[in-house]
């Protein structure tokens, strides 16, 4: 049945899915916000943005985010280092090697990979990939944001391989064809024709593969450590921004406190840095899109 | 009825030593002065028979037209002669194509080094999204060529030949994608071009473009064909009985009629021809 009544509720259900999708966003923006804003009544900006030192809970107190931010950004960095070579090279396999059918088979496969939970991914960290690490190389420590890295870059690689295939068959088979039609390999073509074309869909993957490990909280949180410090080591511990919210959470912080609204602080940094990643994705995607047409 | 080995009722020069050849001269088992035959050819798409017993001699330096109704087998007969349908899955091949007396589906043949002879251009523009010199020198970098300066001889060279040098040459840097469709194509032949093949093969290569650009690219292909072998699928008759030597009539797979451009146009001898040059179906 099609009346004009149908169509106005279903109008209206989209509509309010769509508008409680955005207060649902702008309602986590105004509590990290207001909570925030708390917090640097009671710590100076220029404190909290150059200090090296993150010691909320201890009786001398410094409120420097860079230890954090070095952990999340060290941490992210090592996933990707991980997660992308291994994920173009599946996506250009993919995309430019295999028959339809054999891509219906591996495909669920890997994303089998994104559906792992981040807890079971914690735990090989710490109990598989870190003690293996340490017979490699000596010294290092049982907690440290290498393998909390590497295991990050494998539950990424899904995310990098699948978007970087799309993009890379979205390349119009008239652009191989001329290549082939040149005299070149399918390994030339691949990467000087296809890979470039597609470099603005492959940025957008590597850009939201590298949020996800921003935001990525379990595996850090068990296998990184949860000291805070400043320092690009892989192979000590260290805590990123998830994982520090993530102790105070669940410790036994009174509420409405100075060390409470920590983690507000460590959240709304957290946003910015995600909400960044995002948007530069979001403009590089808009602005290539139109390539071909 | 069999239509398809009508040969050539008329020559012209094939090698400067030769000049013109005398009807009568040449029977299409006859392939020395040719320099690409098509013998005995059948293609397949899984069970669709898409090319029937073809055969057909190209002289050195001419201009020969495919045309015929959409689906009679033109793009499919033309990209035999560089192997694109190997790509495509459930294509099938019975035949022998003939280029310099090598038959260009021997197990021996580098496919990559072929289309280094054998030069395709598409129908629809499809440069690089890379700058237009890195578009006219892909062909040779892909050969391992990296050195610039005679990069840069064979990239003005090749957009000279194309007539697109004086309306670039300002702007070698800039992507290709930003040129108008005529552009686009000439800069696709150019590119064609720069590898030096002996063969240029045209996929309706103005379907796309506007009638100023095409009548350029017409011109192109007049003059080119002084130093190569050109084959190209048309569906403007126009065009065909402008630019080409030897037209050739496809109908449902099978070569209906083949001969001298002059001679199709004003004295067919099938009556599917006659009725298809004179737009009474197709
Ligand atoms: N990749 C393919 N797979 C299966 N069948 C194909 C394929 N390409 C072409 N065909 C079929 O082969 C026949 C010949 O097609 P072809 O493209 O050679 O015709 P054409 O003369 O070039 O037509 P047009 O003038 O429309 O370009 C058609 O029936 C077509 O449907
Ligand atoms: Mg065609």
């Amino acid at each position: 049945m099609h009346t004009k009544k149908n169509e106005n509720i279903i109008e209206f259900l989209l509509f309010m899915s769509a508008f409680i999708t955005v207060l649902t966003t702008i309602g986590i923006i105004l509590v990290l916000s207001i909570e925030a804003f708390k917090f640097f009544k009671e710590v100076s900006i220029f404190e909290f943005l150059t200090s090296k030192e993150w010691t909320p809970l201890f009786t001398k107190k410094n409120f420097g985010i860079l230890p954090l931010l070095s952990g999340t950004i060290l941490t992210s960095l090592i996933a990707i280092l991980v997660a992308l070579p291994l994920g173009l090279t599946i996506a250009v396999y993919l995309s430019e090697y295999t028959s339809k059918k054999f891509r219906d088979y591996i495909k669920p496969s890997l994303e089998v990979l994104a559906a792992v939970p981040t807890v079971v991914y914690g735990f090989f960290a710490l109990t598989v990939v870190t003690p293996f690490l340490q017979k490699l190389i000596p010294g290092m420590s049982g907690f440290n944001s290498l393998s909390a890295g590497i295991v990050m870059g494998i539950m990424i690689i899904p995310i990098i391989s699948s978007m970087s295939e799309d993009a890379l068959r979205a390349v119009p088979y008239s652009l191989r064809e001329a290549s082939y039609g040149l005299g070149s390999t399918r390994l030339q073509t691949a990467f000087r024709v296809t890979v470039p074309a597609a470099s603005s869909g492959i940025v957008v993957s590597v850009i939201l593969g590298i949020s996800r490990a921003v935001g990525e909280t379990m595996i850090v949180a068990i296998a990184a450590g949860q000291q805070p410090r400043f320092t690009f080591n892989p192979l000590v511990p260290v805590e990123t921004l998830t994982a520090y919210i993530v102790q105070v959470s669940l410790g036994d912080v009174p509420h409405n406190s100075l060390e409470y609204r920590t983690i507000f602080a460590a959240g709304i940094t957290l946003f910015v840095f995600t909400f960044i990643l995002n948007n530069i994705s979001y403009y590089i995607k808009t602005k290539y899109r139109e390539k071909y047409e | 009825m069999n239509y398809t080995t009508e040969i050539m009722d008329i020559y012209k020069e094939t090698s400067p030593e030769e000049n013109v050849l005398i009807p009568d001269d040449i029977s299409v088992k006859d392939d020395r002065k040719y320099k690409l035959t098509a013998r005995n050819i059948n293609a397949f798409y899984g069970d669709l028979h898409a090319l029937k017993d073809i055969n057909m001699n190209f002289p050195q330096n001419s201009v020969t037209a495919f045309i015929g109704p959409s689906g009679c087998g033109k793009s499919t007969f033309l990209r035999l002669f560089n192997r694109m349908n190997d790509y495509i899955e459930g294509f099938r091949l019975e035949g022998e194509i003939i280029l310099d007396d090598v038959d260009i589906y021997n197990e021996k043949i580098v496919i990559e080094q072929l289309r280094k002879d054998v030069g395709m251009v598409f129908q629809k523009p499809n440069p690089f999204p890379k700058t237009i010199f890195e578009n006219v020198a892909y062909g040779l970098r892909i050969q391992g060529e990296n050195n610039k300066s005679f990069l840069q001889d064979k990239v003005e060279n090749a957009l000279k030949q194309v007539a697109l040098w004086d309306e670039v040459k300002d702007d070698l840097k800039k992507n290709a994608l930003s040129l108008s469709g005529g552009q686009q194509q000439r800069v696709c032949i150019a590119r064609a071009l720069a590898v030096e093949p002996k063969i240029i093969l045209m996929d309706e290569p103005t379907s796309a473009l506007d009638p100023i650009s095409t009548s350029r690219i017409e011109n192109l292909i007049f003059e080119l064909r002084e130093d190569y072998t050109i084959i190209i699928v048309t569906h403007n008759l126009q065009q065909a009985g402008r630019i080409s030597d030897f037209t050739a009539f496809f109908y449902l797979g099978d070569l209906i009629e083949m001969g001298r451009t002059h001679d199709i146009f004003t004295n067919p001898k099938n009556k599917r021809t006659e009725n298809y040059i004179t737009g009474r179906f197709g």
